[in-house]
């Protein structure tokens, strides 16, 4: 694999992974709890489709076969897209979608902290300034998990059950191969089992403080950085991808 | 025609989002090129990624050169990334005016849970308001309300 190649590979994946979070959250437009959650929600989806379409701009400069940013958006099909499997969960009761969220948010933080020192500039400029809108989205998730968690006795136990079943995604996100190797070696990306603890520490803090535990056997999935993915994400696409599907070349 | 001139003509676009506060204001546009004869590139920097008001400013600024018989291309840089620290006073004066409280200095805010900024009111500049939600009408803003007078109003928020 070449280095092109292998940063071909990360921008897809981390654009991937930013993409289908974000779509994920523009599902609730229209549908939040109260009209503040629902402003809130779809504010975080467009800083996140927003960092999607610099890592795809990104993206289709290194791959250099003429595809622009919206090509890759939305003309792949599901196993040519490179995502973690927690951000193409459903979104469930706004409890699930939060517990996504805030364990999707402190891995963000931690890597684009690591990828603000990147020796490639423009993933170091993407990384500054997506780091400011990361810091928000963190706040946002981890207070709510604490008042939801350290709540009711209703929302407790269903923010429990989404951190129980969320929990079986969170490995993935420190998955590595190939492409990852060289580009540690490059310096062009950090090592992210070198903060792998500080993650956990960090999540199990603010969980206690939530009341909330993960749960004792640790059963890990996997598979979508390799294209292979769970049966929600061809749903997922069905949707994200119909006008340009049915209207091919279209533009607003 | 010199780059003052092109300057000038820059802070007839406004935001379209707070339209009494020019692109100038913003500190969007970072650079005035000259390329040759009425031929200008404008280098300007997003303020949030997702900002949907960008291509709206692009078009802007394209539309407003126009007027004056210039060929403006516009480039979009994302290095070095924008901060609330590049609103001009006289940006933030007019915020204010406008009934949006202009960022407040935040401190670190790496802190997760820390103590929140206290967020003067625009109209009657009381310090004892409440947020409503981090995130309010666009991106770059907050929501509050004034315990004292009541009102409800928008927060620049503070991006560094």
């Amino acid at each position: 694999m070449t280095k092109q190649e292998a940063l071909f590979e990360f921008l897809l994946r981390k654009a991937d992974d930013s993409l289908i979070i974000g779509h994920r959250l523009s599902e609730w437009c229209g549908h939040g709890p109260i009209l503040e959650e629902d402003i809130a929600l779809t504010n975080i989806s467009l800083d996140l489709i927003g960092q999607a379409t610099e890592l795809y701009k990104y993206a289709a400069e290194v791959e250099g076969k003429g595809r622009t940013e919206d090509d890759l958006a939305f003309l792949r099909i599901e196993r040519e897209y490179k995502n973690v499997l927690l951000v193409e969960q459903t979104n469930g009761d706004f409890g699930k979608t939060i517990v996504r969220q805030f364990f999707f948010d402190q891995f963000e933080h931690l890597l684009y902290e690591g990828l603000m020192n990147s020796k490639d500039e423009r993933i170091a400029a993407i990384a500054t300034k997506t780091i400011k809108e990361i810091k928000y989205h963190l706040r946002h998730s981890g207070e709510w998990i604490i008042r939801l968690g350290d709540g009711t006795e209703e929302s407790h136990n269903r923010v429990q059950e989404s951190v129980t079943f969320l929990s079986r995604y969170l490995d993935e996100m420190f998955y590595q191969d190939e492409a990852d190797k060289i580009l540690i070696k490059e310096g062009i990306i950090p090592d992210v089992m070198t903060f792998k603890a500080e993650f956990h520490r960090n999540i199990e803090t603010i969980l206690e403080e939530a009341t909330l535990k993960l749960p004792e056997e640790n059963y890990q999935l996997s598979g979508g950085r390799k294209g292979v993915h769970t049966e929600h994400l061809g749903f997922l696409l069905a949707e994200l991808q119909y006008m340009q599907r049915t209207y091919p070349g279209m533009e607003w | 025609m010199k780059a003052e001139d092109i300057w000038a003509m820059l802070e007839d676009v406004t935001d379209p989002e707070v339209p009494v506060l020019t692109v100038v204001d913003l500190g969007v546009v970072r650079e005035v090129i000259h390329l040759e004869g009425n031929h200008w590139k404008i280098i300007i920097t997003p303020t949030y990624t997702g900002c949907p008001a960008m291509q709206v400013i692009e078009d802007d600024i394209k539309a407003r050169l126009k007027e004056d018989n210039i060929v403006a291309d516009v480039e979009l840089v994302l290095s070095p990334a924008w901060t609330t620290d590049w609103l001009s006073q006289d940006g933030r004066r007019k915020l204010e005016e406008y009934g949006i409280t202009p960022p407040q200095d935040e401190g670190d805010k790496s802190v997760l849970f820390g103590k929140r900024p206290e967020i003067p009111c625009p109209l009657c500049k009381s310090r004892n308001t409440r947020l409503i939600s981090q995130f309010g009408s666009t991106a770059c803003k907050a929501h509050y309300q004034c315990n004292d007078c009541q009102e409800p109003f928008d927060y620049f928020k503070c991006l560094k």
